[in-house]
């Protein structure tokens, strides 16, 4: 089998108006190879919510996305204060963004949501107070 | 029917149109991006009132094939240029989202 080819993006949680800038290069990148249109559209969909996530709770992270043979792996990493309750987070509807940020249209409780339903395989670890990891995958076969 | 068709039918003003014969095949409304990027279809027109930057990467990553501002609604500072590098068509409807839909709606 041949090595995964990988690309990492550090992501500002700083700036918001410029947040996806990881998304939209992996596009660019994924397109390059070659892959399916509606595989890169769920990735790079997928990898955009967790990466506005990110910036909104967690002041930035790391994203790091991975081509392997059978599917595309997106690891998003941050130090932030962490998801209490995983479940509740997971309820389309539900979410904890200021209203700063619902003014530019996010925060309608629909970016994990959406990540589930983009991807075939997602699993979040968090603890409070010490961060979030997220792992997702998209088959490619 | 291409962005730049509808542009002329609809008598839209130009943000931005560095794809100007993109096809549309569709519609969605919306202002929520989760929504968007959740539901919108790839080649959609995609109405809304959003005015920022944001709009421009939801529009790359959800596909549609351009970006109707309604009601009168002007680009933040910034986007057009932006959306013109990104390759995201941008165009402008005085009308509100539903009036632009249904005039749409006979065209499409």
């Amino acid at each position: 089998m041949s090595e995964a080819l990988s690309f990492r993006f550090s992501v500002d949680g700083e700036n918001f108006t410029s947040a996806g800038q990881a998304s939209v290069q992996v596009k660019k990148n994924l397109r390059q190879l070659g892959l399916d249109p509606e595989i890169i559209r769920r990735v790079s969909i997928a990898m955009y919510e967790g990466e506005i996530n990110m910036v909104i709770h967690a002041g930035g992270g790391v994203a790091e996305v991975k081509v392997a043979e059978e599917f595309v792996e997106i690891i998003l990493e941050d130090h932030g204060p962490g998801i209490a309750d995983i479940e509740q987070a997971m309820q389309a509807g539900f979410s904890t963004a200021p209203d700063k940020i619902r003014s530019l249209g996010f925060g309608a409780g629909m970016g994990l949501p959406n990540m589930k339903r983009y991807t075939d395989y997602m699993d979040i670890e968090s603890k409070v107070g010490e961060g979030t990891r997220i792992t997702m995958r998209v088959n490619i076969t | 029917m291409t962005v730049s068709e509808l542009k002329d039918k609809l008598a839209l003003k130009v943000a931005a149109l560095p794809y100007p014969e993109r096809e549309i095949s569709g519609v969605y409304i919306g202002d929520l991006l989760s929504w968007v990027m959740g539901r919108a279809n790839c080649g959609d027109a995609w109405i809304t009132i959003m005015s920022n930057k944001n709009i421009a990467a939801v529009a790359t990553l959800a596909d549609t094939a351009c970006v109707i501002l309604a009601e009168g609604v002007e680009p933040d500072e910034g986007v057009g240029a932006l959306a013109e590098e990104k390759g995201i068509n941008i165009l402008l409807s005085d009308a509100g989202a539903y009036d632009t839909a249904v005039a749409m709606s006979k065209l499409l």
